[in-house]
């Protein structure tokens, strides 16, 4: 699965992306969540209120309930500040 | 015509090329929004726009098809910049054509304000003593939500 990161977040964490393999018990963009706040200091501070995070599933808008795959492409990014 | 590019943009060309391609067209509109020279009564150095490429085209798109499904609309311009921009530079560039003008104008309006909050872009700013992240502001959020109506 590929993770991108966008704005303050990939300035918290400290990176633009990465390449995971989730286990078969992760189904959901929570269940990823829960994953990443237990791999380091930086994503449990990201993820620590996600009401300020939005997140998208191969570039469609979508909600933390989603069901994901590990062919997927996740995004998690602020509120947008397009035009 | 959807366009998400570094550089610049001529209102007077994209007018020429769009006129040129569609037939018939009674009333253009257009929006061009810039980067402010201050923000906060701080002079501001600069704008970067970062974006997600591939997801920003596709919505984009999205919000051009939704423009179209709403209004009777001969043609549209949807330009949106992204890197390092000064003040002064323009940021996005909106261009609707209609057989009469109230299709051109509202067209127009609901296509700035959907991508003000479905773009995915991320502004951030530098003045002189700091840099940060622009946060998105609730009163776009509920100018998207008034074309829900």
């Amino acid at each position: 699965m590929k993770i991108l990161y966008f704005s303050w977040i990939k300035d918290k964490i400290g990176k633009t992306h990465e390449d995971i393999h989730i286990p078969d018990n992760i189904n959901t963009i929570e269940d990823l969540i829960i994953l990443l706040k237990d791999s380091g200091e930086s994503y449990n501070e990201v993820f620590k209120d996600i009401s300020s995070i939005k997140v998208s599933i191969n570039m469609e808008t979508a909600d933390f309930k989603d069901q994901i795959n590990n062919n997927d492409e996740i995004a998690f990014f602020p509120p947008m500040t397009g035009g | 015509m959807i366009k998400v590019q570094e550089n610049d943009f001529s209102l007077t060309d994209e007018i020429v090329l769009l006129r040129k391609r569609c037939e018939n067209i009674g009333a253009l509109s257009s929006f061009i929004g810039i980067v402010r020279d201050k923000r906060e009564n701080k002079d501001l150095i600069s704008m970067t726009l970062e974006h997600y490429p591939g997801m920003t085209e596709k919505i984009l798109n999205k919000i051009n098809i939704e423009a179209h499904s709403r209004w009777n609309l001969i043609g549209t311009t949807i330009i949106h910049r992204y890197g390092e921009l000064l003040p002064g530079d323009q940021i996005v560039l909106v261009i609707t054509a209609s057989k009469h003008r109230k299709e051109s104008i509202d067209s127009c309006h609901f296509i700035i304000d959907w991508l003000k909050t479905k773009g995915p872009f991320w502004k951030y700013e530098k003045t002189f003593d700091k840099g940060y992240w622009v946060e998105a502001r609730n009163k776009d959020l509920e100018e998207e939500l008034k074309w829900n109506n």
